[in-house]
């Protein structure tokens, strides 16, 4: 076997891309892990980012919608903790009280900002490109502002929420036991992400509330005349979708970190609408899109801190480590131009309705 | 005999449609400036657990005046600061006219700041004059393929936009790294950075720091305006913007047009973006970095697309750029306060339906929008064909 694969590393060229496939191969436990970690607050926002556009509000707040939370999650956690103090975490996920009332915080937070944004764009029916804008702008003016001001202060420590431990029998198991620590060997709010998107997937497409959204989202006229309360629907749907942005906006300064940092969203936000918009509105497709972009980006980490010995390490070495970071970015474009080409949007995407009946 | 209650009354409508169209802009910037004031004055009680000051918002906005327009030194630096907003913003604000939605001024910028100073590199030894246009045009050029890219993809296989642009605003930010990591690098520097542009630095004609750039941006406005509503190809953006298949019927190739439409908004950010590295800082680290390329979106919603909305835009961006600093020094207020009260401007513009019929202003439908319908009908991907 060692002879075998010997023999075809030895290959010219083609023996490069044997090297590179068995690399990627020991690399798995590693990138898979970190993929995931890296996939899930990017998922989060184009899960939000569906939800929404599939009842026909588009929404380019998502990233403001996730620093905001971000903040809010942190800041409620600290707050709190100075009033209830920290409490003892429990052995798995290492919940505390502080932390789970700072993670309602966040999401109250995040569905609150929903509301602006469904108030603008259904009530007011202004542009919704605006709307979302705004959200941004001032979220990153409002936190920035924020974290400047209390960067004078001392805060409680909050902590953060644990991942869960897979045992290393389980982890170590031949073929699937990266797998099972890569989905389950995470935090809570990594752990929920896997099911939300599976659950999201069913209620869309097998549910009568799937079929109300997509309905409201592709002919709101039509689904009006059965009977669907379209403003209803599409209020209820922004609003429930601020939640999810929310969650990916807390898992980054309460699962991913413990601390809140200026722009810590590094525009997590925008990669979720691509990823929404790559994976054609659907929770499975995003949740793929993102995986991919996050794996690609595990895969560069990985080969800048360990890089492949033999020939394919010397030829790695000599390309420039600003090329790995620019890989995931390069790899998206190449598979939507390439692979997916025309993605087609819900088609009221957009559009504010407007009653017949009405004014 | 009627004749001075008939100039009253005429004076009273010019006065009432003078007022109809500034007032929202008018309210909206000072119901922005009131909720930043409760947001300073709170934030200072609960945050700071500072005696409660009423006079706090003005100390800060007065510092923030100062900064912005108070001398001739600092109204400079606000058109120093202006020229990549509105260099840039024109761009986007044409995107948007054609009903593409370009997230990648921030790339086209940054290009256009890489390719200008490679340039100028280049031409170290070349007379002022030629450095300086070849530069010039080193950015517009660098921007340019940055916008033509996903302008093509869209043409060619339909790939969104707002993707495209977004991921080569990353590419344009690992490109940049490398660019003064690795070849040009300036030997022997402590940490990386270009050398300087030398001759090619853009002639100061105002003050300290007024470079010529900032007449190229405003001269810019009035060929924008030319190009959007005097040429054939300024009604075709335009058309297919309004309605794409109309405009195919009517002739327009909108692939074509889209390729086009990104090239010009990529050429007119990396012209932002060479007119910082030339007019500005002269030369280019690691950390060269911006918010004009997502300050440019701004503006060119807050100008609704229009060259001249853009350029007012931008004027009172910049001001707020040039009086932020000022005011965190002076006033001790954080300079990110600016950003929330550009994000009240344009909320409270949006809400101006809400705003009109709250003043009774005339001519108000129930159905009037922002007149921004391009820019999300672009977003459900029918601007191509």
């Amino acid at each position: 076997m060692d002879a075998l694969l010997h023999a075809l590393n030895g290959i010219p060229v083609l023996g490069l891309v044997f090297q590179f496939v068995e690399y990627f191969i020991t690399a798995l436990p590693f990138t898979g892990h970190v993929a995931v970690q890296l996939a899930v607050p990017i998922c989060l926002a184009a899960l939000c980012g569906v939800m929404c556009e599939r009842s026909g509000v588009v929404n380019i707040g998502l990233e403001g919608i996730m620093l905001t939370c971000a903040f809010t999650g942190w800041f409620a956690g600290a707050l709190i903790t100075g009033v209830l103090g920290p409490g003892t975490p429990t052995p798995i996920f290492g919940f505390t009280l502080p932390l789970l009332l700072a993670l309602v915080a966040a999401i109250g937070a995040g569905m609150l900002l929903s509301l602006l944004h469904a108030w603008l764009s259904i009530s007011v029916r202004a542009d919704q490109i605006i709307s979302g804008a705004i959200i941004n702008i001032a979220a990153i003016g409002l936190t920035g502002y924020m974290n400047t001001l209390l960067s004078t202060q001392t805060l409680a420590a909050t902590g953060n929420f644990s991942a869960l431990r897979i045992p290393a029998a389980v982890a170590g198991f031949p073929l699937v036991g990266w797998l099972i620590n890569a989905l389950f060997g995470q935090g809570p709010i990594g752990i929920a992400t896997i099911l939300i998107v599976i659950i999201f997937q069913i209620l869309l497409f097998r549910s009568r509330w799937g079929l109300r959204t997509r309905s409201v989202g592709e002919h709101p006229r039509a689904a009006e005349t059965v009977g669907i309360d379209v403003i209803r629907l599409r209020y209820r749907n922004v609003v429930m979708s601020g939640a999810l942005a929310a969650l990916g906006g807390a898992y980054l300064s309460m699962e991913a970190t413990n601390a809140f940092q200026a722009g810590m969203t590094q525009g997590r936000g925008f990669i979720g609408l691509a990823a929404m918009i790559v994976g054609r509105w659907t929770p499975v497709g995003a949740f793929g899109a993102a995986l991919l972009f996050a794996s690609s980006q595990a895969i560069s980490q990985s080969i800048s801190v360990s890089p492949p010995p033999g020939e394919l390490g010397t030829l790695l070495s000599h390309v420039p480590t600003q090329f790995f970071d620019a890989l995931p970015y390069l790899i998206t474009i190449v598979v939507l131009a390439g692979l997916i080409g025309r993605s087609i949007a819900p088609a009221a995407d957009g559009r504010p309705y407007q009653r017949e009946s009405a004014s | 005999m009627s004749r001075p209650s008939e100039e009253r009354s005429r004076i009273a409508a010019v006065l009432s449609s003078v007022w109809s169209l500034i007032a929202v802009p008018l309210i909206a910037v000072l119901m922005a400036l009131i909720v930043g004031a409760v947001v300073i004055v709170l934030s200072s009680v609960l945050v700071l657990k500072n005696p409660f000051d009423p006079t706090l918002p003005l100390t800060a906005y007065g510092a923030l005046a100062q900064g912005a327009v108070g001398s001739y030194d600092s109204f400079v630096s606000t058109l120093v600061l202006t020229t990549p907003l509105l260099l840039a913003g024109l761009g986007v604000g044409i995107g948007f006219r054609a009903g593409l939605f370009n997230i990648g001024a921030q790339g086209q910028f940054l290009m256009g700041a890489v390719g200008s100073v490679a340039v100028a590199v280049w031409f170290a030894h070349a007379p002022a004059v030629i450095a300086i246009i070849a530069a010039l045009l080193g950015g517009m050029i660098a921007g340019a393929a940055w916008g033509f890219v996903p302008g093509l993809l869209k043409a060619t296989s339909g790939a969104h936009e707002v993707v495209t642009t977004i991921m080569m605003n990353y590419i344009a930010l690992a490109l940049l790294a490398w660019i003064v990591i690795g070849p040009l690098r300036q030997p022997g520097s402590v940490s990386p950075s270009t050398p300087s542009v030398g001759v090619a630095a853009l002639p100061i004609v105002l003050d300290r720091s007024g470079h010529i750039g900032i007449f190229i941006a405003f001269l810019a406005v009035p060929i924008a305006w030319f190009l959007l509503f005097r040429t054939t190809r300024g009604f075709e953006i335009r058309a297919v913007g309004a309605n794409p298949d109309a405009a195919r019927y009517a002739g327009v190739k909108p692939r074509r047009l889209i390729v086009l439409t990104m090239s010009i908004a990529g050429l007119l950010a990396g012209l932002a973006g060479a007119s910082v590295i030339l007019g500005v800082t002269h030369q280019m680290n690691t950390t060269f970095s911006t918010s004009v390329g997502f300050d440019s979106i701004t503006v060119a919603l807050l100008g609704r697309s229009n060259p001249i909305g853009i350029m007012v835009a931008a004027l009172l961006f910049g001001a707020m750029r040039a009086g932020a600093g000022p005011m965190q020094i002076n006033a001790g207020i954080p300079v990110e306060l600016v950003d929330f009260i550009q994000a009240l401007i344009l909320l409270f513009l949006i809400a101006n339906v809400a705003l009109r019929r709250l003043l009774r202003l005339r001519g108000v439908s129930g159905a009037e929008q922002t007149g921004f319908e391009t820019i999300t009908r672009s977003y459900g991907g029918e601007a191509t064909g």
